[in-house]
């Protein structure tokens, strides 16, 4: 290994402003929100010290925040931003117009509920609203993760074959306001590893004036746009992989679409993402201990969704249990990731049952004794052989 | 700078011809003229909010622009250039790049008063060395005449029509230039395409400013103000001539009429004229006292802060 | 840069740019508005003293000049709005139906 670790203690915030730090990006425009404010403050001061070359728009609003960094990627550099919930939900209309543009906008989205009531705690309700806006998605379950992630993602959206912006997602306060201890590469390692941005197009190219966001009409080409962004997400599929891959050979962390423990003689399983993956993972390693047949699958590519890969290996299993941190509210339909695996196991001849638990809406923990009594469930559901409820609301006063 | 016509015609056109907008449009007299402001030697970055101008001058595949051009969305034309500016500033710190960049976005009064007022706010009051151009025809013509901030108190609109219980829009419209200086940038004017010389003179200005600058140009719409298409220029006249649209500018804080006008027409000489309004000449003659009253109350207003 | 759009109807989705960028500035130039004219503004020569009033106020670019000399009106552009010939100090353009110029 040629790079240099230091190991800190960070919290998640400051462990992503680091790596924004190593990445240097030319362009931030940012706007604070609770609770990804002090990513904000931490890089701000970064700049006010003179640690990084990166130009920093304090703007009005997150709206003006995403359009600022359009703006800022389309004139052919890096450009990031960051945000929460309401803040995302502000940005709406220009997610899809940065994935639209196929602009490697990076953004790290620390996840918290959307109002109302308001509420300033975790749950994934907000990057799960734009799910659909054609960003990739990765979620992260420590600071190491997060801060692991948003050098990768650079890299992710940056490749020539995807040219579509990324949100790193990271739990609101579990894991943007906890101390924890994670490795930092060094600079030259990280910039060697992001290299440099070779933009399709900018704006302050003077030997090719550009025009950007051109007007599309009824006997146009919308059509055509849009499939090229669903290539560039199918592309992501393999991308991530190499990036994680390579990832891990340089700085001994590697990542993929997602992770497991257990699956190779699992005979259920449990699918969760973010910083409830840890509790749900202490229960399946005892319950393993003591012979029980589980595993778990952390997903960490939300989009692109690696549905074949998921099914591949939920074939033949007896029975899955999905835990999702927000709901789709579409009328006991369950969580999107739920929703999502089940249409992923559609087509597979030896299905297993599926149960969703919802938990952890606006911050509600989840406690190891809700992780059993959910484990507790899905062997119950193997063993019968059907589902008694197919979503569960986990924790829930009820 | 010169503003000759011998010497302005020699310089490029940055809004090429096969445009779509309407025949006698307002809006590209506005941008052509605000252009022939501008400095040689500079590369140029547009900006356009959603709008008429937007949707007509950049229909996929072709462009009507020999510059580089941004269209982002509707409300954000300020705050998407601040990005393109900073973005050049960055570059230029780095040394990364060695031509010379101006940016300038141009907004109907809908993506600017409007929807567009809040980035339009933060990127003035951030400084950004931008130039933002509001071609200012009084209404959402885009989407087929709506009100908006702009349009003035009698206005027949889609959205503020009249009948037996409305004499058209109800409310003054906001002075958006004034609210602009309050920025206390380096520059803001208001001008008119009919009065072309001083408006190229106000560009030049706009352009030398080393900060944000705001231009609000009148750029009539007969579509949307019903009057035949050839008398465009004429109406932008005619809202001068009678004080409705009052030619100024503030330069560092200095206000300065650049257009005196001796003898102020009556508003019914503007009014008449247009479609817009000729259901007050049938039914409401107390609403053109008050328009009256509005012109005389603003213009004097005017007139003190430019110390005339 | 010059780009081939003829054939563009019967591209297929991957040969598009990234977005729906141009990189050929100016292009509309390939897409003659001429055809919308009613009225075509005629300029008659020796009442023209080049005052450039017309080329001011003209919205669709289509006074051709070279140097600070009007040389024609480009009907390829020119929709027939008569601004030009409202504005003109000198009278020296008159609309005529089109219909009839062409014949």
């Amino acid at each position: 290994m040629n790079s240099l670790i230091k190991t800190a203690a960070l919290v998640g915030t400051d462990a992503v402003a680091e790596a924004m730090r190593q990445i240097n990006p030319d362009v931030v425009a940012a706007y604070p929100i609770t609770p990804q404010t002090a990513i904000v403050e931490t890089f701000s001061q970064m700049v006010a010290d003179g640690l990084v070359k990166t130009q920093m728009i304090a703007v009005e609003s997150e709206h003006s925040a995403m359009s600022a960094t359009i703006g800022a990627a389309s004139s052919g550099i890096r450009a990031m931003t960051c945000t929460s919930s309401q803040g995302l939900a502000l940005m709406w209309e220009l997610l899809y117009i940065a994935s639209g543009l196929r602009l490697p906008i990076v953004m790290p989205n620390v996840n918290r509920s959307l109002s109302a009531p308001i509420n300033i705690h975790c749950d994934h309700g907000d990057s799960m609203g734009a799910r659909d806006s054609g960003w990739i998605q990765l979620f992260s379950e420590n600071a190491q993760e997060a801060y692991d992630n948003t050098i990768q993602a650079i890299r992710i959206a940056e490749h020539p074959d995807i040219q579509l912006p990324v949100m790193v997602l990271m739990d609101g306060f579990i894991i943007s306001h906890s101390i924890d201890r994670l490795d930092l590469q060094d600079d030259t390692s990280v910039q060697k590893f992001i290299g440099s941005r070779n933009p399709a197009y900018s704006l302050l190219d003077s030997q090719n004036p550009t025009s950007v966001g051109t007007f599309d009409s009824l006997y146009g080409y919308f059509f055509e746009f849009k499939r090229q962004q669903e290539e560039g997400m199918i592309n992501a599929l393999n991308v991530i992989q190499e990036v994680g891959n390579e990832f891990g050979t340089l700085f001994g962390r590697s990542y993929g679409l997602f992770e497991t423990v257990g699956m190779e003689d699992a005979e259920y399983a449990v699918i969760a993402t973010g910083s409830a993956a840890g509790t749900i993972r202490m229960e399946v390693e005892h319950l393993r201990s003591s012979g029980v047949p589980i595993g778990m699958i952390k997903l960490r590519s939300f989009r692109p969704f690696p549905a074949k890969q998921l099914a591949e290996l939920l074939s033949g299993l007896k029975a899955v249990a999905v835990f999702d941190r927000s709901d789709t509210f579409a009328g006991h339909m369950g969580g999107p990731i739920f929703i999502e695996l089940r249409s992923s196991l559609y087509d597979l001849e030896k299905k297993p049952l599926t149960i969703n638990y919802v938990y952890g809406l606006g911050g509600r923990d989840l406690s190891e004794k809700l992780v059993k009594k959910a484990a507790g469930e899905l062997m119950e559901t193997a063993q019968n052989g059907f589902v008694r409820q197919t979503v569960n609301y986990l924790g829930l006063r009820e | 700078m010169s503003t000759k016509l011998k010497d302005l015609v020699k310089k490029p056109q940055i809004l090429s011809g096969g445009h779509r907008l309407c025949a006698g449009c307002g809006a590209p007299i506005a941008v052509r003229q605000v252009l022939m402001g501008m400095p040689d030697d500079i590369q140029l970055v547009v900006a356009c909010p959603t709008g008429c101008l937007e949707v007509s001058t950049t229909i996929y595949p072709y462009t009507s622009w020999n510059c580089s051009y941004i269209h982002c969305a509707f409300e954000n034309a300020a705050a998407t250039l601040s990005g393109v500016e900073t973005a050049y500033r960055s570059l230029k710190e780095q040394d990364k790049l060695k031509e010379d960049y101006r940016f300038i976005a141009f907004g109907g009064d809908g993506g600017t008063y409007d929807i567009g007022f809040q980035a339009l706010s933060g990127a003035l009051e951030r400084g950004h060395r931008l130039i933002y151009v509001c071609y200012n025809n009084e209404a959402y013509m885009n989407t087929g005449i709506q009100r908006s901030g702009a349009t003035i108190m009698g206005t027949w609109t889609t959205t503020s029509p009249h009948g037996d219980n409305s004499f058209g829009k109800k409310e003054n419209q906001k002075n958006m230039t004034a609210i602009a200086a309050a920025h206390n940038i380096p520059y803001v004017a208001q001008a008119s395409i009919s009065h072309w010389k001083d408006l190229v003179r106000k560009a030049q200005k706009a352009f030398a400013a080393d900060g944000p600058a705001f231009l609000n140009v009148l750029s009539p719409c007969h579509r949307g103000w019903r009057f035949p298409m050839e008398k465009t220029v004429e109406m932008a006249k005619l809202a001068v001539q009678t004080c409705m649209w009052p030619l100024y500018e503030v330069e560092q804080g200095k206000w300065n009429l650049t257009t005196k006008v001796r003898d102020k027409k009556p508003i019914e000489e503007y009014l008449k004229p247009q479609g817009r309004f000729g259901h007050l000449f049938k039914s409401s003659p107390e609403v053109i006292a008050a328009i009256q009253d509005n012109v005389d109350r603003e213009w004097e207003k005017l007139l003190r802060l430019c110390g005339e | 840069m010059t780009w081939d759009i003829t054939e563009i109807q019967k591209w297929d989705w991957k040969k598009h740019p990234f977005g729906g960028t141009i990189k050929d500035p100016g292009n509309s130039r390939k897409f003659k508005t001429g055809g919308w004219r009613a009225f075509r503004p005629v300029r008659d020569e020796n009442k023209c003293t080049q005052c450039l009033i017309c080329y001011v106020f003209c919205p669709d670019s289509a006074i051709k000049t070279k140097d600070d000399k009007i040389i024609e009106i480009d009907y390829s552009f020119c929709k027939g709005c008569g601004i030009c010939a409202q504005e003109c100090p000198l009278d020296a353009i008159r609309m005529c139906d089109e219909t009839k110029e062409q014949s």
